[in-house]
């Protein structure tokens, strides 16, 4: 929903579909087949004829849409706040209660949505009047929208009808001039009120033209089967389940449940040893691997003894000119080329001619993007090459074998002893040890988080 | 193809059937890989064991609706913005508040985390005085004058939806009422790009976690969900199959597609490869809107919380709703899941926030189990105590 309650062109916006929807539950509770069955209520000495108790109400709606009593006492509660039931004994408190209490339906008159905004069966019942009166009087815009409130207001239409045929007669009653002057009234309200203005304003020729494009271009698009995507899902679900604590829970246990913040330690950024779950983790994909910092770190020693390392080393000031301050671009651009690119550079990287060729014209008009070619041939060399590598490394499996695997937390048997909470040290402060670490170990700030 | 007014022998009609035309045709070409249904695929997964989430932190402190709530990557801080114009950072652990923030414009719609030095975003947003964003670096010193330090970056036409950061905190992306998103470099405030291509108020954006990190997906009251290449400021991919104002669109931790919420009470599944809405999560009895939404950490379950106060619980492959929460009285504006996928997070309009997990793990029915049989004990001793 927008606080903007005109759209472009000055219609006013439909507002509050889970109006129509109440109305539509309302209208399925007052069918005579599978609705509701009333019966008559006694109010004191009254009988009332037409009601029902909030009891059936919760026992039809938990019947007719397969949900919990606790979830139909919610549904029904609402259906009184918006008014489409009301309580007959303490009719200001607006409650649903689950007992004999009697309630009745509202009528369709002062439904919340006839009300608000200015209201679409005051408009139904003119058009009808209008239709009524002489076949053929409605205007194109008149037509168009009379079909569509017709389709909107459907459950309604009898009593728009009638109301119509009501005032139409009573009018008929009145002095001829001065049936004259209301109808020209009525037609300057609506007029103002509902301005003939086409009903898909948005639809200008260039909006329409974007849209041809765009269609265009889709109708292109290179699409996969579903069945293959789909699978992707489950894999991918699947894959980290073991990882979702709210699925599976987490060892030594979810810090919220035990207040033992001993996950959160042993999961720090960076840690002596790290967990079995999350070596593990960097084995799912390139990704994963890159994202943790302790990771990078580790794949990093691998690409040294592999003499390669100049590849994470560039991938990493890549990320730092396309992510960083605009205003450094134009230097960070060229310690790259200073770094790896030029001929006879430290670490240097072996990219093919052609991307290096490109990379070089572009370097002469340093922006963001320049280096986007040269880094994306050398994040696929890493991650075809090295990183399949690096998961076979005796290095990898070295740390698998040494990582913890916390032991769940014996529940204390006095449930009622609280552990203290303690804070932890604000984030601001470990961004100081972040800056230490981007010295230390040559990580990129954006990889840095907090422990 | 140039689009400065019609052409000749075009008019409005005839723009309009060309682009109803294409539009059946695109649709026949995305159900020409439509082989199967997710929900098909998905029989052979094991059915959700009874999901057991419940509400059990509170955090109160704003005096009225608080629009928007992020997690910090530290796994335990929080931001929450309200309406009665303060922005509190919460630790939602120890339920301490450790800054607040007073603000000028009270209508604070977002706020977000940044990923490195912990820079806290606030939008400002409409009342006709303020359609800009903010960045607030936060500092130890719990005295400054925090409100001081606040720098603009951003600027729109009309009010600001959502924004988020992009990997850095160099980078802001904001969506807005005026129809557009742009791409902001916090420390110049420039506008680097700008999106356009939504024909209404665009309401909510993600970034896409992807490999390249170079897209991001925009939702609007037009309908439509538009994915975005930031680079080049394209639109690559469009969907439009809600019937009513696209809330909150959020990716699948994959990057493969991505969850939209809606005023029309579903939310719906995109995946991006087949180019198709693959799933509608929608029940009879759900009436009133979803107006944000969150996937859990392996992206099985999906959280939406609506406006008639509940959170529902879907289970993404099935299609079926898990599990349902109750406890907000009032709606609910946002839902996320803790970085660590370990809690969730629910800001309401009824000025509080609520943090929710699941105890679903078997070895804890057995400790519920014994705290009952404790609990009995007690009460049947005090029985006895009182009676004597």
């Amino acid at each position: 929903m927008t606080i903007n309650t005109l759209a472009k062109g000055g219609c006013h916006r439909e507002q509050m579909a889970c109006f129509r929807k109440m109305e539509k539950v309302i209208v399925a509770m007052q069918d005579p087949d599978m609705g509701m069955k009333m019966r008559n209520q006694r109010l004191l000495i009254t009988v009332i004829p037409h009601a029902m108790t909030g009891h059936d109400i919760i026992t039809w709606l938990t019947h007719k849409y397969r949900i919990s009593e606790e979830e139909a006492l919610h549904l029904g509660n609402m259906l009184v706040k918006y008014g489409y039931i009301y309580p007959l004994k303490e009719p200001r408190c607006l409650v649903l209660r689950p007992d004999e209490s009697p309630y009745r339906f509202q009528t369709p008159y002062f439904w919340t949505s006839t009300r608000w905004p200015a209201s679409e069966l005051d408009y139904a019942i003119y058009l009808a009047k209008k239709n009524i009166r002489k076949q053929g009087e409605l205007m194109e815009y008149e037509k168009e929208r009379y079909s569509l409130l017709h389709k909107r207001i459907n459950h309604t239409w009898d009593f728009v009808v009638m109301q119509a045929r009501e005032q139409l007669r009573s009018s008929k009653q009145r002095r001829k001039a001065d049936r004259i002057v209301l109808e020209c009234q009525e037609q300057a309200y609506w007029l103002i009120n509902r301005p003939p203005c086409i009903v898909h304003i948005q639809h200008s020729s260039s909006c329409l033209c974007l849209q041809i494009e765009a269609c265009r271009k889709a109708l292109g698009r290179n699409r996969v089967k579903s069945s293959i995507c789909l699978e992707g899902f489950l894999k991918y679900s699947e894959q980290y389940l073991n990882h979702d604590p709210i699925m599976q829970g987490c060892l030594p246990s979810n810090p919220w449940i035990s207040d033992d913040t001993a996950h959160w330690t042993m999961n720090a950024e960076i840690v002596p040893v790290p967990t079995r779950l999350r070596v593990e983790r960097w084995s799912f994909s390139f990704t994963e691997l890159l994202n943790d910092a302790m990771g990078r770190k580790e794949f990093m020693t691998y690409l040294e003894k592999e003499f390669s390392a100049e590849n994470l080393y560039f991938w990493q000031a890549c990320e730092d000119i396309r992510h960083g301050e605009n205003s450094k671009i134009v230097e960070k651009v060229e310690d790259v080329y200073k770094n790896f690119l030029a001929p006879g550079a430290a670490r240097w990287v072996n990219i093919d001619s052609k991307t290096m060729d490109k990379t070089l014209e572009g370097i002469k008009r340093p922006h963001r993007f320049v280096m986007d070619d040269a880094q994306m041939h050398i994040y696929f060399l890493m991650k075809k090459d090295s990183y399949p590598r690096y998961l076979k490394s005796d290095l990898y499996k070295n740390m698998l074998a040494k990582a913890i695997v916390p032991q769940e937390t014996k529940k204390s048997v006095f449930p009622f002893m609280r552990r203290q909470r303690h804070s932890s040290p604000s984030p601001a402060q470990t961004a100081t040890q972040a800056q230490q670490l981007v010295w230390c170990y040559g990580l990129s700030p954006a990889c840095c988080e907090y422990p | 193809m140039a689009c400065q007014g019609l052409q000749k022998g075009e008019t409005l009609e005839s723009l309009k059937r060309e682009s109803e035309t294409l539009k059946k045709k695109l649709e026949e070409e995305r159900n020409k890989l439509n082989d199967v249904e997710l929900h098909q695929v998905a029989e052979k997964v094991e059915v959700l064991s009874a999901l057991s989430i419940k509400t059990r932190r509170v955090l109160k402190g704003h005096g009225n609706k608080v629009l928007c709530m992020d997690w910090c990557k530290d796994k335990r801080r929080m931001v929450s913005s309200s309406q009665d114009g303060k922005v509190i950072v919460w630790d939602a652990f120890t339920l301490n508040k450790e800054h607040g923030v007073p603000l000028p414009c009270t209508w604070v719609l977002a706020c977000a985390y940044a990923p490195l030095r912990s820079l806290c975003l606030i939008m400002n947003g409409y009342l006709g005085l303020d359609n800009k964003c903010s960045v607030i670096p936060l500092s130890l010193d719990k005295n400054e004058n925090l409100a001081a330090k606040k720098k603009s970056v951003a600027m729109h036409t009309n009010y600001v939806s959502g924004c988020s950061f992009t990997n850095s905190d160099m980078q802001l992306l904001t969506s807005s009422g005026d129809g557009t998103c742009a791409l902001w470099d916090v420390e110049s405030g420039q506008l680097l790009q700008s999106f356009h291509g939504h024909t209404a108020d665009v309401l909510s954006l993600d970034l896409a976690p992807s490999e390249t990190g170079n897209t991001f997906v925009s939702g609007g009251c037009d309908m439509k969900a538009n994915v975005w290449d930031m680079r080049s400021g394209q639109n690559i991919q469009s969907f439009e199959s809600h019937e009513s104002d696209i809330n909150c669109v959020k990716y699948y931790p994959s990057g493969d597609a991505f969850a939209s919420a809606s005023d029309d009470a579903t939310c719906r599944f995109y995946d991006l490869r087949a180019d198709r809405e693959v799933a509608v999560y929608q029940k009879d009895s759900i009436i009133f809107g979803a107006s944000t939404c969150d996937f859990s950490l392996s992206g099985r379950l999906l959280f939406a919380g609506y406006n008639d106060y509940t959170i529902n619980v879907w289970d993404v492959l099935k299609g079926t709703r898990a599990t349902i929460l109750f406890g907000h009285e009032n709606r609910v504006s946002r839902v996320r899941v803790s970085p660590d996928g370990t809690a969730l997070g629910s800001a309401s309009w009824d000025s509080t926030l609520r943090v929710s997990w699941s105890f679903s793990t078997g070895s804890n029915y057995i400790f519920r189990f014994i705290k009952l049989l404790f609990w009995v004990n007690s009460r049947l001793v005090l029985e006895f105590t009182v009676a004597f």
